[in-house]
């Protein structure tokens, strides 16, 4: 078991590794999102109250579900980072934060979009959209945290802290939120209890929301891999890959 | 010193040092850190003195940007008044360790053989005692020229008192996170100020439900719950906050 | 009576730059180890490894033996450690902040006992003035009355000399010389020349 984490943590290992699984994601979040977005764009039945307009949700609320489901990644990569000191997981967390915070403007924007047919305008001070800009903001001082600091270990360790003290008061955030917009449309549709959608407007979303994780782990899989190389890069098996690969291009 | 041969003789006896064992005294350490931060800040009264102004002088803002319309102006207060409140606790918390951390004595707080975690709890009260606390007396008088609905200034008081010193907790995560960084101040806002909106929210809706004439027990008991619950979990983020700004 | 500390395979990285690696170092009753090298070398890192505050570095220490993890309770109630920095805040008197510093390690202590050690270090007269108001040799006198204030057996001093006079100098170095006769162990960085003792060790780095 020990040296499992330590094998999975040693950067050289886990960049073998992922050069093997990062395809495989690819290919499953392509697929996913192709067939998820036609189907919800162009097959899936028009929403009753809403018409068309609904169709939002499909980028919506995959992106709305990563936002938040990146900062709790996040916080466990740092975690992780804080007791078994894996560096790779500390890479993994600062990739990760970006990646975060754009899924959470992304979730925001169309969120905003939706607001004009909807309620005839950019921004309604709704519970789940502020929740949102909680977040948003959140992510923004992980970031300037990070980047703060001239240690990068430094750096690392505070980053770490700040977003498992996120992490704890994300639900906190959610619920005295809620309490505050009491008024807010309850949440269409959750992966553990029965949606109240048809079938054929659920399905293509759930496949929307899987085709957005597959491009999350390819993506934090690749940035990682460059994060290894640019840490890494005074080691030997770096330099060794590196030569190697120029080698091979003559 | 005394540079005689006499004096190294007693250095002998003094220094034939037999190992201690840890004898706890942690109570003793406590107060003696209680008793040196109130010393130090009561001494430079104009640290304590600048939030108080600060809020009264933002506070003063508010009717000449919007209105002097009392009726308006009620509707607004409790939400005024505790962002601007917040906004004054947050002002002093920069200095939290700043100084400590300059002056080397940071670095022997946390070689204290004592649990760092009580320690810093005692710094953070100190914080809330000499800003939370003073913010919330002096909120009902800022109360009236806000024209204050009667019936909501005790509540208000009262839930400033109680919040506070979450904020004061909370912050404290942010100021152990930035005492290592030149310019650390905007960085604690940005950092602090997400974390600070549960209590806003029920900070502010207390004083909202005491106008309304609603039961005002429930925001108060989530404002106690989530006091404890700062209480039980910050501790520890500050403890290892202030071990990672030490070796910045 | 003895004491040890013993460091293992000790390596320290700081952002991808080793500042020594494979270091093994044992400091033993009644020794003063100096801990040499250049500016940047990572006398400071060392010191402060060795005095249990940074977590970050590779290998292992012993404190009489038992691993530091389980010891660091005893470690502690045994160790004097001097920064860099004096620790001594200007708001407060000499007194004041001695006060302090005996409370921290759980003794209440007596206006006496820190009378005396101020007048030690030559500091008489200056008892009650603010010690913002003192030179920042004087400053530092206040921090070194803690070694006979506070009696532990191990000293960890980095660069206790700076901003002292020669007199103070040389007085500092016998308390030094007599703490290791008595037993103590004494680790110090210093850019001074410290007279040559039989107790005297050297360590480089870098």
């Amino acid at each position: 078991m020990w040296a499992f984490i330590h094998k999975l943590g040693s950067p050289k290992w886990f960049y073998g590794i992922s050069a093997k699984l990062q395809p495989w994601f690819w290919a499953a979040a392509a697929l996913l999102i192709v067939t998820g977005s036609l189907w919800g764009l162009a097959f899936a039945p028009a929403d009753y109250q809403q018409g068309n307009s609904f169709r939002i949700i499909y980028v919506h609320v995959p992106a709305a579900f990563l936002a938040q489901s990146i900062f709790i990644a996040m916080a466990v990569s740092g975690l992780v980072f804080m007791v078994w000191k894996i560096k790779v997981a500390d890479m993994a967390a600062a990739v990760m934060a970006p990646l975060g915070a754009a899924m959470t403007f992304v979730a925001l924007f169309s969120g905003a979009v939706w607001g004009v047919p909807t309620w005839g305008t950019w921004w309604m001070w709704d519970a789940r959209l502020t929740s949102m800009l909680i977040l948003l903001f959140l992510y923004l001082g992980v970031i300037a945290l990070r980047g703060a600091f001239t240690s990068r270990d430094s750096a690392s360790r505070a980053a770490s802290v700040l977003a498992m003290v996120g992490v704890i008061n994300i639900p906190i955030i959610k619920y005295s939120v809620d309490w505050w917009y009491t008024l807010h449309q309850p949440a269409s549709f959750t992966l553990t209890s029965r949606p109240a959608m048809p079938t054929e407007m659920w399905l293509p979303l759930v496949i929307m929301v899987l085709g957005f994780y597959s491009f999350f782990i390819a993506l934090t899989l690749m940035r990682t891999r460059s994060e290894i190389l640019r840490r890494e890069a005074n080691k030997r098996w770096v330099q060794d890959l590196v030569n190697g690969q120029v080698e091979e291009a003559r | 010193m005394h540079s005689s041969s006499q004096s190294s003789e007693t250095n002998q006896q003094v220094l034939a040092v037999p190992l201690r064992e840890h004898k706890g005294g942690l109570m003793t350490a406590v107060k003696a850190t209680l008793m040196r931060d109130l010393t130090l800040m009561l001494r430079r009264r104009g640290e304590v003195l600048n939030p108080l102004v600060f809020f009264a002088l933002v506070i003063t803002l508010f009717p000449i940007a919007i209105s002097p319309d009392p009726e308006l102006l009620a509707v607004i207060a409790p939400g005024l008044l505790w962002v601007a409140a917040l906004l004054a606790a947050l002002l002093s918390l920069d200095s939290l360790f700043r100084s400590d951390y300059d002056d080397g004595s940071l670095e022997q707080l946390l070689l204290a053989p004592q649990p760092l975690v009580a320690l810093s709890l005692a710094k953070v009260a100190v914080h809330w005692l000499l800003t939370g606390l003073p913010l919330a007396l002096m909120a009902p008088i800022l109360g009236i020229i806000l024209a204050l609905p009667a019936g909501s200034y005790a509540v208000l008081a009262l839930s400033l008192a109680l919040g506070t010193a979450s904020l004061s907790l909370i912050g404290a995560i942010g100021a152990a996170l930035t005492v290592g960084l030149a310019r650390g101040g905007v960085l604690l806002s940005l950092l602090v100020l997400p974390l600070y909106i549960p209590v806003l929210i029920f900070g502010a809706g207390a004083v909202q439900a005491a106008i309304l004439g609603d039961g005002v027990s429930a925001h108060l008991a989530i404002l106690g719950a989530l006091l404890a619950a700062s209480l039980m979990l910050a501790p520890w983020a500050i403890a290892a906050s202030l071990r990672i700004s030490i070796n910045g | 009576m003895s004491l040890c500390l013993q460091a293992r395979q000790l390596a320290c990285e700081r952002d991808d730059r080793w500042l020594f690696q494979g270091l093994d170092l044992e400091v033993r009753s009644g020794e003063i180890v100096r801990i040499e090298g250049p500016n940047g070398s990572g006398k400071t890192s060392l010191l402060k490894i060795l005095s249990g505050q940074l977590s970050d570095y590779q290998g292992e220490l012993f404190w009489n033996g038992a691993a530091m993890n389980g010891a660091r309770e005893h470690f502690l109630a045994n160790l004097l450690y001097l920064g860099h920095a004096p620790g001594i805040k200007s708001g407060l008197s000499p007194l004041e902040n001695l006060a302090w510093y005996q409370a921290l390690s759980g003794e209440g202590g007596h206006e006496e006992q820190r009378l005396e050690a101020l007048e030690r270090v030559g500091l008489a007269g200056f008892e009650d003035v603010p010690a913002g108001q003192l030179s920042a040799g004087q400053q530092r006198r206040v921090a070194l009355a803690r070694l006979t204030l506070t009696p532990r057996a191990l000293w960890v001093l980095d660069e206790p000399f700076t901003a002292i006079d020669r007199h103070g100098v040389a007085d500092l170095e016998k308390q030094l010389v007599a703490h290791a006769q008595a037993g103590g162990c004494v680790l110090v960085t210093t850019h001074h020349e410290l007279t040559a003792s039989p107790l005297l060790r050297r360590i480089s780095l870098g």
